[in-house]
């Protein structure tokens, strides 16, 4: 969630219309490797193993889109972006996506010229304080210290909830969230902030997790997406119809364990024109009739992927929440195929 | 005469006694503490609360350090292993991730099969500065001194074998020209068209030159893309290419700085001051961010090399102030001295001032490097992958190793300690080595 106002300022001076150039998609498929910008390193979003192989919610995104363009979702180059330089590498056209928890804002959209594809994970702020301070609301907090990043929306976020709720805190800024984490468990703070998604992960990699909680007040809204350069309808539409295929797979109970069976086609018209059986959705895109096919296969659909890498059965331990499908009470909703 | 002398005293000693070691309390580490730590009330005080606080120090670090777990898979494992060996509550240290990970704050992601190119340029290293270091070393190796870049390069990032070759070349095309047409034109003509025609040949001719001879011999080895740089590997190579040609650079900047000639003096104390003004990340920012911009898109300009070269400048306009700082200390004779003797400019340079200045200029030399190797861990805020931090950070962001925080300060902050230390050492003794103490 960095956000640094000199390097927003600098990027979308420096940042011409067209500069980057259209046809990001031929760049793509006559380099035959995506250039994917990524974070430097974030719990279930995107870390690399010993090996150097990267992982993560966010990285299944770039293994997907390189699957539907490029029929091969290991062909993706990693760039991985601080919060200063994200920007940047995307507009100067270092990376051709974005696949960085990065929220989408008013700002971000116009003044930066980027594009967000579709949201892929709803976030929030959330707090974490020990439990045996009594804490059991954020309205709660008046007068508390608070562990808290510079320089992120975070940072503005707190400051902006606590003017709401006419309540004083005192600011302990941290520069990264190693060091938040054990400013916090050394007792610097009273209480710690980031994202929820974040809080989850911080308190599950604690020593005795059930020493604290996390509070159920969510203070802003931290819609993340994948983003792209403005200017490029295509290579926009091509991102945000596979976000959008692994959404819809996941509601039509699309998964990679029965898609090489639907694929030969089925009675569901829907089902038949997202995999290709029917009618030429990829040709609208510059893609093959099977795109949604492969981006599907790379990791699996949206549900597939949430559980694989952030979800309740891996350490993180994240609930759908509101990522859960429309259909059972969340935001996750993809438009029609057709 | 003796018997009267005899009889006159009670006893005379005619023999010498054995010397008798000092008492116990005014020798050894007795006579030494009390001499050095308990001298009078105040030191014995301080002495007192020293000892209490190392005793404190030592008794909260070291359990942790005892506790230390190398076989775990995970910080989970290494808490669980501790509990059962030390009991609830116990502390250690989680060396493990070092274990497991310590490849990656050596070579970053560089390719594991690949490591032995790494390994083999350190080494040569040696062998390349060897000659420019130390005496004994045999003098043939000098030799290999300026090839060595190349070859590091080569091996580092691999491609093509002619490319080394033929870069290689148009440096010896252009030594070649000018060691030619000096005799004939003066040695200013002929570096200018040395230089010239170096880079004509470096425009037009080096790239298709290099692709045809690859499509007629193919040799080379794996290429290795700059991303895959990371940790010790990120910081020695931007460390020693910055320190090969800073110190350069730097000699040049501080004799421009003195020139009489206006349009050079103007351009080294613009340059000088400048670089000095500007922070080294505002720099680090130039090179990763602006650079994008003011390049024709589509140009592959590699973050390494821009980040090298702006690491270089920033040292080389520090170093140059140094050097002045050693040419200002030169007594005004030395330089009547070698216009007596008839001295051309650059003769009486190289024979008599800057052998000199530098000798004197060794130290602020050795602490502009110490200090630019340590500055090599800001390129974590360019997106690269330093050992102290950026490393660290991602290997947290798996979740089996998130909550590690001081063991890899520590590890790193022991291999820091000791290059840079055995850069001071080395520094010590050549200072030591080239003590004249003649005048």
């Amino acid at each position: 969630m960095k956000k640094s106002v000199f390097f927003g300022a600098l990027t979308a001076a420096t940042l011409t219309a067209g500069l980057a150039g259209a046809a990001t998609l031929d760049d793509v498929k006559s380099r035959g490797e995506l250039i994917c910008g990524v974070n430097t390193g974030l719990v279930g979003f995107a870390a690399p193993d010993a090996n150097g192989n990267w992982s993560g919610f966010d990285v299944a995104v770039c293994q997907a889109v390189a699957a539907a363009v490029l029929g091969d979702p290991s062909k993706v180059k990693y760039v991985p972006t601080s919060g200063q330089t994200r920007f940047t590498a995307l507009g100067s056209g270092e990376v051709d996506l974005l696949a960085r928890n990065t929220t989408w804002t008013f700002s971000r959209d116009t003044d930066l010229k980027l594009q967000f594809t579709a949201t892929n994970y709803y976030d929030g702020q959330g707090f974490m304080v020990r439990k045996d301070s009594g804490v059991t609301s954020a309205k709660e907090l008046d007068g508390a210290s608070i562990c808290i990043q510079t320089g992120t929306t975070t940072e503005l976020n707190l400051a902006d909830y606590f003017k709401a709720n006419n309540m004083s805190y005192q600011p302990i800024t941290v520069d990264s969230n190693a060091e938040g984490e054990q400013q916090f468990l050394a007792g610097a703070c009273d209480a710690y902030t980031t994202d929820a998604s974040g809080l989850a992960a911080t308190r599950a990699a604690f020593a005795n997790p059930s020493d604290y909680v996390i509070l159920p007040e969510i203070i802003s809204k931290e819609p993340l997406a994948p983003a792209v350069r403005q200017g490029d309808d295509q290579w926009t539409d091509i991102v945000r119809w596979t976000v959008f295929a692994l959404i819809g797979a996941e509601e039509y109970g699309v998964t990679s364990a029965n898609i090489d069976e639907l694929a030969k086609g089925t009675d569901n018209p829907e089902v038949n024109r997202l995999l290709g059986t029917e009618g030429d959705l990829g040709a609208m895109i510059g893609l093959d009739k099977d795109w949604a096919v492969k981006a599907i296969k790379a990791n699996g659909n949206y549900g597939e992927i949430f559980a694989a890498t952030i979800g309740e059965q891996t350490p993180i331990g994240l609930a759908r929440g509101l990522n859960a499908q429309w259909t059972q009470g969340g935001l996750m909703y993809a438009p029609p195929f057709r | 005469m003796s018997d009267t002398q005899a009889h006159s005293v009670a006893y005379v000693r005619d023999t010498m006694l054995p010397q008798q070691p000092a008492p116990a309390g005014q020798s050894g580490a007795v006579q030494w503490l009390r001499e050095n730590l308990f001298s009078g009330w105040l030191n014995t005080l301080l002495t007192l609360l020293g000892v209490a606080l190392i005793y404190t120090l030592v008794m909260h670090f070291l359990p942790w350090f005892l506790h230390g777990v190398w076989d775990a898979n995970s910080i989970k494992e290494c808490r669980t292993i501790i509990t059962d060996r030390y009991g609830e509550g116990a502390t250690g240290a989680c060396w493990a991730v070092i274990r497991e990970r310590w490849h990656q704050f050596i070579f970053g992601f560089y390719p594991p099969e690949l490591y032995w190119r790494p390994i083999l340029t350190f080494l040569l290293l040696f062998v390349a500065v060897g000659p420019l270091l130390f005496t004994w070393v045999p003098r043939v190796l000098a030799w290999f001194t300026p090839v060595y870049p190349f070859l590091a390069v080569w091996l580092l990032w691999g491609g093509s074998g002619w490319t080394p070759v033929m870069i290689f070349a148009g440096f010896v095309l252009g030594a070649a020209i000018l060691l030619l047409l000096s005799p004939r034109l003066g040695s200013i003509m002929a570096f200018s068209i040395g230089a010239f025609v170096a880079i004509l040949y470096f425009l037009f001719v080096v790239g298709p030159l290099i692709g045809g001879l690859q499509a007629i011999l193919p040799w080379g080895l794996e290429s290795v893309d700059s991303a895959k740089f990371g940790g010790f590997l990120l910081a020695i190579t931007l460390g020693v290419g910055g320190i090969m040609m800073s110190l350069p650079l730097g000699i040049v900047l501080a004799l421009g700085r003195q020139s009489d000639m206006p349009l050079v003096k103007g351009f080294s104390v613009v340059f000088i001051e400048f670089i000095r003004g500007v922070p080294l990340i505002t720099l680090l920012f130039v090179a990763s961010l602006l650079l994008n911009y003011f390049l024709p898109p589509g140009t592959n300009f590699d973050i390494i090399l821009r980040v090298m070269i702006l690491v270089t400048f920033f040292a080389a306009a520090y170093i140059a102030e140094v050097i002045r700082g050693g040419l200002a200390a030169l007594p005004r004779g030395q330089y009547e001295a070698a216009d007596a003797l008839g001295l051309d400019y650059w003769k009486a340079q190289r024979l008599i001032i800057l052998p000199q200045a530098l000798k004197i200029s060794i130290p602020g030399i050795v602490s502009t490097f110490i200090g630019m190797f340590k500055d090599t861990t800001l390129v974590v805020f360019v997106g690269l992958f330093d050992p102290l931090k950026g490393i660290p950070d991602f290997i947290r962001a798996d979740f089996n190793w998130k909550g590690i925080y001081w063991e890899p300060f520590i590890f790193v902050g022991a291999i820091f300690f000791i290059l840079n230390f055995a850069m001071s050492r080395y520094s010590m003794s050549l200072e030591r080595r080239l003590q004249r103490d003649n005048h």
